[in-house]
């Protein structure tokens, strides 16, 4: 589970380190988009590293539409607003939703559908990870984390969502210098950090 | 289809916003709204990753590596702007807060069912928010020309490419026609510039109503 919406908001020296220093493979990967070519997760994808993407939007990188085309990468696509509510429900504990968005088109081929008041909706499943990659601007010590203008995206939700999240950050603060009402993610959240530069 | 095409069918759709509404534009000829507005104050532009309050394209030195829209075009953001994350910004749409969502199309049904996500056999990989849009917005106004670049018509009786949803529009602006969605029925209200009727029709792969007295509501 990788942050960012494109490449704004991804933790792009993570990406980088576990392009460059893990040899882990057959990845599922949970991101709204696989990058750009040679890219972010791009750079991942070019590896052959990538077994399966769940996404609302492969189309921005069109090495990972040709891998999916060649057989390479199996792919997933959600609807955007049902990626996030999903990564969102699995780290609040909640087993499924139901929501009217896709129903009766390509993407609820397989999913339990249900009329509910009279409209169909189809059930969404949450959606987990074992690591999550998030990019914050800023965190303090304790590993609170406030992002900054739309690089927040869909990163305080994978946050919440997987087993280990660990958190690339612009700076680190010494702990009571985040103001308490402006924490995005609170700390029990985040496992480790590792700063940009 | 040429500049002055888009820019006519982004015009007219632009008119269909009222000032205050929270407004959602999608890639294409929706943007060039903005452009078309005057006082882009008027409207408040939401973009589904993460910013109520889009204003202008930044200009010189304003450029801001964690400022962008959904079509992640670099933006500046308004005084009184709000950030949010994904599942807030989609609470938004799903929930029913935002006013219009103005999108293109490749095809609309008479019944009001729309196909802008994919063409069949190929590019079926991306949907990014388009469905959330369609589904949640409380009016959905699809602009797009009244032909395909092949010739074919986009207002059909039966979507045939992949479905965005189902009875989900309710204007429809092309650069000859606005077409209003009525109890479920496809209804022509207005000719735009010098389109004659018969041109309408012949531009339209389906029957439809006629009730050109109507114009846009005041």
């Amino acid at each position: 589970m990788v942050g960012g919406f494109g490449l704004v908001g991804a933790p792009l020296k993570l990406i980088d380190a576990l392009v460059e220093h893990s040899d882990a493979d057959e990845l599922t990967i949970v991101s709204n988009n696989i990058g750009e070519p040679g890219r972010g997760l791009g750079k991942l994808l070019r590896q052959g590293r990538i077994k399966r993407g769940v996404s609302s939007y492969f189309t921005s990188n069109p090495e990972a539409v040709a891998a999916v085309n060649a057989g390479e990468i199996e792919a997933t696509l959600v609807p955007q607003g049902t990626f996030a509510e999903a990564i969102r429900a699995a780290g609040a504990g909640i087993a499924g939703f139901l929501t009217p968005v896709g129903a009766g088109t390509l993407l609820a081929e397989g999913k339990e559908e249900r009329i509910v008041d009279g409209v169909p909706h189809v059930l969404e499943r949450p959606i987990h990870a074992d690591v999550a990659l998030v990019y914050a601007a800023r965190a303090d010590e304790l590993g609170n984390l406030w992002y900054r203008r739309t690089a927040r995206n869909f990163n305080p939700l994978m946050a919440t969502a997987a087993r280990v999240t660990i958190a690339e950050v612009g700076e680190i603060v010494p702990i009571g210098e985040l103001n308490p009402e402006s924490i995005h993610t609170p700390h029990l959240y985040v496992d480790e950090l590792v700063l940009s530069r | 289809m040429t500049p002055d095409v888009k820019s006519s069918i982004a015009a007219r759709a632009a008119q269909e916003l009222r000032p205050g509404e929270i407004v959602n534009l999608g890639i294409g000829i929706p943007n060039l709204i903005p452009g078309l507005l005057g006082d882009t104050t008027s409207v408040f532009l939401h973009t589904e990753n993460g910013l109520l309050g889009v204003g202008p394209r930044p200009g010189e030195g304003e450029l801001d590596p964690d400022l962008i829209d959904a079509a992640k075009r670099p933006v500046t953001a308004l005084p009184g702007a709000a950030y949010f994350d994904s599942a807030q910004s989609f609470a938004m749409i799903r929930g029913g807060h935002i006013d219009v969502a103005v999108l293109g199309a490749l095809q609309v049904s008479v019944a009001g069912d729309v196909a802008n996500w994919a063409v069949p056999g190929k590019d079926v990989l991306g949907v990014g928010g388009a469905m959330d849009l369609v589904v949640g917005a409380r009016r959905v106004i699809v602009t797009m020309t009244a032909m395909s670049s092949s010739g074919e018509p986009k207002v059909v009786a039966e979507c045939t490419y992949p479905l965005t949803a189902r009875s989900a529009v309710d204007i429809v602006v092309t650069e000859h026609a606005v077409f209003r969605l009525r109890e479920g029925a496809l209804v022509l209200t207005e000719l735009c510039g010098d389109a004659t009727l018969e041109q309408v029709e012949a531009e339209t792969g389906a029957s439809f109503d006629v009730d050109l007295e109507d114009r846009r509501a005041a």
